[in-house]
């Protein structure tokens, strides 16, 4: 992920809110898939709920939801170090808010190995957003080995980005 | 289920409508000769020619919906497909040779089916018991030595009827070739379905031909590495139901299941032992991943491994001592022997790549493992101390092997890169020879395959 990558995302999403409000707007806004973030942005007045699923991916910016892992690795590394400190910020922003933290792997693992690793990975992530002054206990952490890949192919480009370790807002 | 075998001279006694041949109910001498082949000398080319005809009825009848003449051909199919996807035999029939009356069930015209070159005939009878059931018989014959080779009688419900024709096909497998049978046995797996970014996976169970296929969830929680109790009453397996991974014990009968242990960490890789009383299982514990080993009827866990690495899996040996289990405390993923205490655990696998899934083969002497290198993932056997490694397959992705009851062959599920990847289930004979894909209305992975019915 580079920063330029982030700017083009929020670009296509400015426009692609502007393009709404041209139309008339629903009353409520359908949620957001995982890992995209459809909305303008927190504090924007277009009804998005602060310390929502929502609300945090406008803050933590597009992919800023996640941290990535190398190949059977689960340090956290500088890059991943910065995107938790910016979810740390948000996290702390909102006392309240419980998040899930979903580790996963690629496909080249063994399917009950995979589950462990992407237990690894999940929690390195909560323990390095604890580190950070986020209560643990607001953190609750799953495995979905290589169930869910995130992108599909069988590359070492969408490898990269199935290694991961994703936060995901689950409620008060 | 009710399937009762029974003396078949008794077999005949009771059947419904008696035809000239079996006003004398005493069967004819049996002259036992010795097995013509062995399985070793048969693989793939040279199999041994049977002929199989229709199984004969003594009047047709309906029972249950069903009709014995009908049950006669459909049975001899399931015997000849059977001894055909062994490997090892050339089923002639039902299909496209004559059929027998019932009076040749114990008196076969051996010239003719000489003359057609089956050097093994199966001649078999399905008889209305009177009482709403059937009895099924079937007999192996020697065609050049015009000799019983093996019979076997069954009184059946109806609805059993696939696994009377399982069980002949195992009697003539085993006689033909000395090995133990494994024809009448179930597989639990799970049915896939879905884009591969949102599988939608089930829990679902079926005979070892992918006959009765049965699913048991509903695919609303992803379920996977379902394992049959010995007994076939229990599936172990690892349910995401409310967002948490955790192995539960499902009830077959009742349809109920819960949870192996009570715990507020994930916990999966579920196995039972041979005698169906202990469950082991891993758990990450902050992270941390290691081997427990449970009551199956719940109480406290003993943690078997403790090391920093994942340590995961596992397979009781068919005596019960021993485990066999994966680690990557060494660095990369190896397979370890350890006593079921936890004590003496010891690397068994080394050499190219890594080495996951390890199971134990039934008969004792090998361990199935999925090989990992290359990029690539494929199944293989060793010996319980690591010796030696023979690769049985050769594809982009096989894993998780499951031995047949008798320890001959190994299912697996086989999976295909890209981003309409799909798994299916696969089958090998232990010698690396008849590859076969099983067959499955869905998709399928994580095949386990259960003991032999009783």
């Amino acid at each position: 992920m580079t920063i330029r990558k982030s700017t083009a995302m929020i670009a296509a999403i400015t426009m692609l809110a502007v393009g709404a409000c041209a139309k008339k707007a629903p009353d409520t806004l359908p949620p957001a898939p995982e890992g995209t973030g459809t909305d303008t942005g927190a504090g924007t007045g277009t009804g998005v709920v602060p310390g929502s699923q929502e609300d945090f991916l406008a803050s933590v910016g597009a992919m800023g939801d996640r941290v990535f892992f190398d190949y059977d690795q689960y340090n956290v590394d500088a890059q991943d170090q910065a995107t938790l400190q910016t979810q740390s910020q948000w996290l702390q922003r909102n006392p309240a808010v419980r998040v899930t933290l979903e580790g996963h792997a690629d496909e080249r693992g063994t399917r009950d190995y995979n589950i462990a690793l992407g237990e690894r990975r999940a929690n390195a992530a909560k323990n390095y957003l604890a580190s950070l002054g986020v209560d643990p206990s607001r953190i609750q952490v799953i495995s979905y080995g290589k169930e869910r890949p995130a992108e599909l192919g069988s590359t070492e480009e969408a490898y990269a980005k199935n290694r991961r370790a994703v936060t995901v807002v689950i409620g008060r | 289920m009710l399937l009762r075998p029974i003396s078949l001279s008794l077999a005949l006694l009771l059947t419904a409508a008696p035809v000239a041949a079996q006003t004398n109910p005493t069967p004819p001498a049996v002259t036992q000769a010795e097995p013509r082949e062995t399985i070793e000398g048969t693989l793939s080319q040279d199999r041994t020619v049977i002929a199989i005809p229709a199984l004969a009825t003594a009047s047709a009848q309906t029972v249950a919906g069903l009709r014995t003449d009908s049950l006669g051909r459909q049975i001899a199919e399931v015997i000849a497909a059977d001894l055909e996807r062994s490997g090892l035999y050339d089923p002639m029939g039902p299909s496209g040779i004559p059929a027998i009356g019932r009076a040749e069930v114990q008196a076969p015209r051996f010239a003719e089916w000489q003359s057609r070159n089956a050097e093994n005939v199966v001649h078999g009878f399905v008889d209305a018991n009177g009482t709403g059931g059937l009895v099924v018989g079937c007999y192996l014959y020697d065609t050049a030595l015009g000799s019983e080779l093996v019979r076997k009688g069954f009184e059946i419900q109806p609805g059993d009827w696939r696994r009377a024709a399982h069980k002949c096909a195992d009697a003539i497998y085993s006689r033909l070739s000395g090995e133990a049978p494994f024809f009448d046995s179930r597989v639990a797996y799970i049915a896939e379905s879905g884009p591969k970014g949102n599988r939608i996976k089930r829990l679902a169970i079926m005979d070892s031909d992918g006959g009765n296929h049965r699913f048991i969830t509903n695919g609303q929680a992803l379920a996977i590495s379902p394992r049959f109790s010995p007994d076939y009453k229990k599936i172990v397996y690892v349910s995401y139901l409310n967002n948490r991974v955790r192995v539960f014990i499902y009830d077959v009968t009742s349809g109920s299941q819960k949870l192996v242990t009570e715990s507020g960490n994930a916990t999966f890789a579920p196995r039972w032992s041979p005698d169906g009383t202990q469950i082991l299982y891993s758990m990450a514990v902050n992270g941390n991943t290691d081997i427990y080993r449970i009551s199956a009827n719940g109480g406290t866990p003993v943690r078997l491994t403790n090391t920093p690495g994942i340590d995961v899996g596992g397979s009781f040996s068919p005596d019960g001592k021993k485990i066999v289990f994966e680690s990557d405390r060494s660095g990369g993923q190896q397979v370890y022997t350890m006593n079921i205490d936890g004590s003496n655990q010891q690397r068994i696998s080394f050499g190219g790549g890594r080495a996951a899934t390890p199971e134990w083969s039934p008969r004792g002497d090998l361990i199935a493992f999925t090989r990992m290198g290359g990029g690539e993932f494929r199944i293989g056997v060793m010996t319980p101390s690591g010796g030696g490694v023979r690769m049985l397959t050769n594809s982009w992705q096989d894993e998780a092997p499951t031995w047949s009851p008798n320890g001959r062959v190994l299912q697996f599920f086989r999976t295909s890169p890209g981003r309409d990847g799909k798994s299916s289930l696969w089958q090998v004979d232990l010698t690396g020879v008849n590859m076969r894909r099983l067959p499955t209305p869905q998709d399928g992975s994580d095949p386990s395959w259960g003991p032999v019915l009783p």
